[in-house]
């Protein structure tokens, strides 16, 4: 049985906190990291928009593709580093919901962050990537806020019934 | 070469056996599909001028183009390629100087850990480069550098990587060397580079201005995501060299337009100071030169102009004619910039530029400025029109995983049709207030 902790730029360091707070000491961990193909894909789509150019070799969207696996083993990397604990790191790419749901295949528990809208309190707080795992996914989930969850206070007023 | 010219007097006969019209045309069309797959396909790792090249003289030795009507074309598109060539070797001069580099560490230092000064940051940058170095150095250059700086500041990459592809489009339009289409239209719209640059201000401005909020919208939850400050370390030497050499050349532009010469010289001075420099420190050999001037790519524009020509010349200038406004009131100028961005969108806007310029150069250069308007902002839609990403999803497909356009797409539904208004209502005020004479 595994603890699966996403890890997306920006709101990682999150889950690692959350990871090393709430999975039991026993607990295997995997570090998932999902590079998202649509970004090589755009570099790649925008050089084929040169026609004619040539060089395949210059194509930008290859280097992308390199640059990401380099920068998903330095974030993988920084990840652990913070975990402090044994762990296994897991780097896919591809669609990243659909390759989180089927990281996540097995798994004990999921740690993902809200990485929607924060400043509006409600459905946008998820964006698109996470709102589809957090309804696809085939265990548990911890979600977590990126930063201080927000206090009571912020919760809106109840509904008028007139 | 007075054989050459006796032959060329002897031309009248060969119409005797010009095919007719609707079979001309029907070759002609057929022969520019086939150049323009063989570009998106390059059959066995094949230069694109493979197949171009050839079908360029099969439209001339099956007489649905005469001899002469091709020098004409080549004539015509002969300076504008110099002049594209020494674009292209500059810029590949200025990224080994280092510029490209130092642009990425400038944008991480200033972004400091914020993802919404970042992509203010590569707005900039990529404003910039697109409109002095082109286009091409946008995609092949500054892509990686932007995608480098986000990783390392732990930014999500995908809007300053989108933002790059855009404004390779958008960003184009501000002087006749930010795009093949400008060069072509420059040189067809009779006016000179700071007239163009100072009637093209404001759409660019309009367009970008357009796009940066889009961009802020669509990527909201990316940007908001956060990411952190780069860590010390030295900062970048600043390629001086390279930024005074591409300063002077844009000096050069508007001087040499002011006293009536090609401003392509200009661009080929520019080129040959930092060639001539790297040669002496030994950062760059003849071959490597040769090979940033992309002659192949050369010979396929050259090519790929003759077919255009032949498909305008058997029928479609007729055909199309009607379609086209007259005029420069603003209703024309909106109808052009439209059907331009059509045309880039179905077929590719090198051959839609190609097509429109006969049937709008009449119409004085705000016509002219306006179908640029459609096919420069245009192709935000489908990256290469629509036939060719048909044909580039298909190999990418064979190759690897299926190429997901939706996305793209939907971005491109919201920034371009916005972004084309704003760019049409702009030049429409630059016309009335400077002029298109």
């Amino acid at each position: 049985m595994a603890v699966v902790v996403w890890i997306v730029e920006g709101t990682w360091p999150a889950c690692v906190d959350a990871a090393r707070r709430h999975a039991p000491e026993d607990a295997e961990i995997v570090l998932l990291h999902v590079t998202g193909d649509d970004v090589a894909d755009a570099a790649h789509g925008a050089f084929a928009g040169l026609l004619g150019r040539g060089h395949p070799e210059r194509d930008p969207g290859t280097r992308v593709e390199h640059l990401a696996a380099a920068s998903a083993e330095t974030l993988l990397g920084a990840a652990a580093e913070r975990l402090g604990r044994p762990c296994t790191r897991t780097e896919r790419t591809g669609r990243v919901e659909r390759e989180v749901v089927a990281a996540a295949d097995g798994a004990e528990l999921l740690v993902l962050a809200r990485d929607g809208d924060r400043s509006r309190l409600g459905p946008h707080s998820l964006g698109p990537a996470s709102r589809f795992v957090v309804d696809h996914a085939p265990c548990p989930l911890l979600l977590v806020w990126p930063e201080a969850a927000p206090d009571l206070t912020t919760m809106p007023g109840p509904p008028h019934h007139d | 070469m007075r054989r050459d010219r006796d032959r060329r007097t002897l031309r009248p006969t060969r119409k005797d056996r010009k095919l007719n019209a609707s079979l001309a045309e029907t070759l002609s069309v057929a022969l520019l599909v086939l150049v323009l797959a063989g570009a998106v396909v390059r059959p066995f790792g094949l230069p694109e001028a493979v197949t171009a090249v050839p079908a360029a003289a099969l439209v001339v030795a099956t007489g649905a183009l005469s001899p002469a009507h091709a020098l004409d074309e080549a004539e015509r598109l002969g300076p504008v390629i110099g002049f594209l060539a020494a674009v292209l070797v500059l810029a590949q001069l200025c990224d080994d100087e280092g510029l490209f580099q130092a642009c990425g560490a400038w944008m991480a230092r200033t972004a400091a850990g914020r993802p919404r000064r970042l992509l203010g940051q590569v707005f900039l940058a990529a404003s910039a480069i697109t409109a002095v170095l082109s286009l091409d150095a946008t995609v092949v250059l500054l892509t990686p550098v932007v995608f480098a700086t986000a990783a390392r500041l732990g930014a999500r990459p995908k809007p300053h990587v989108y933002a790059c592809t855009h404004l390779s489009n958008t960003a184009s339009l501000l002087l006749p060397v930010s795009n093949l289409t400008n060069l072509l239209a420059f040189a067809a719209s009779g006016l000179t580079f700071t007239r163009f640059a100072a009637l093209m201000a404001l759409p660019w401005l309009a367009a970008i201005a357009v796009e940066y909020a889009v961009f802020r919208r669509f990527f909201a939850t990316d940007l908001d995501a956060g990411a952190q400050a780069p860590s010390g370390g030295d900062a970048p030497e600043l390629p001086l060299f390279a930024l005074v050499t591409v300063a002077c050349t844009l000096a050069g532009f508007v001087v040499t337009s002011a006293v009536g010469v090609d401003p392509a010289w200009a661009a080929l001075a520019g080129a040959a100071v930092l060639a001539v420099r790297a040669l002496l420190r030994r950062r760059t050999t003849a071959k490597a030169l040769l090979n940033a001037a992309s002659v192949p790519f050369l010979a396929f524009v050259l090519a790929l102009g003759i077919v255009v020509r032949a498909v305008v010349d058997n029928g479609l200038d007729t055909a199309l004619g009607r379609l086209v406004p007259d005029g420069t009131g603003l209703a024309a100028l909106f109808g052009l910039a439209v059907l331009a961005a059509v045309l880039a969108n179905v077929i590719n806007n090198l051959p839609a530029v190609l097509v429109l310029l006969p049937l709008t150069a009449g119409s004085g250069p705000g016509a002219v400025l306006a179908v640029l308007l459609g096919v420069n902002i245009g192709p935000n839609l489908t990256y290469a029109g629509s036939l060719a990403t048909l044909l580039w999803r298909r190999i990418v497909h064979a190759h690897d995983t299926e190429v997901r356009l939706g996305e793209f797409t939907r971005l491109g539904l919201y920034a371009v049709p916005a972004s084309l208004c704003a760019a049409v209502v702009a030049l429409w005020a630059s016309l009335a207030v400077i002029g298109g004479g």
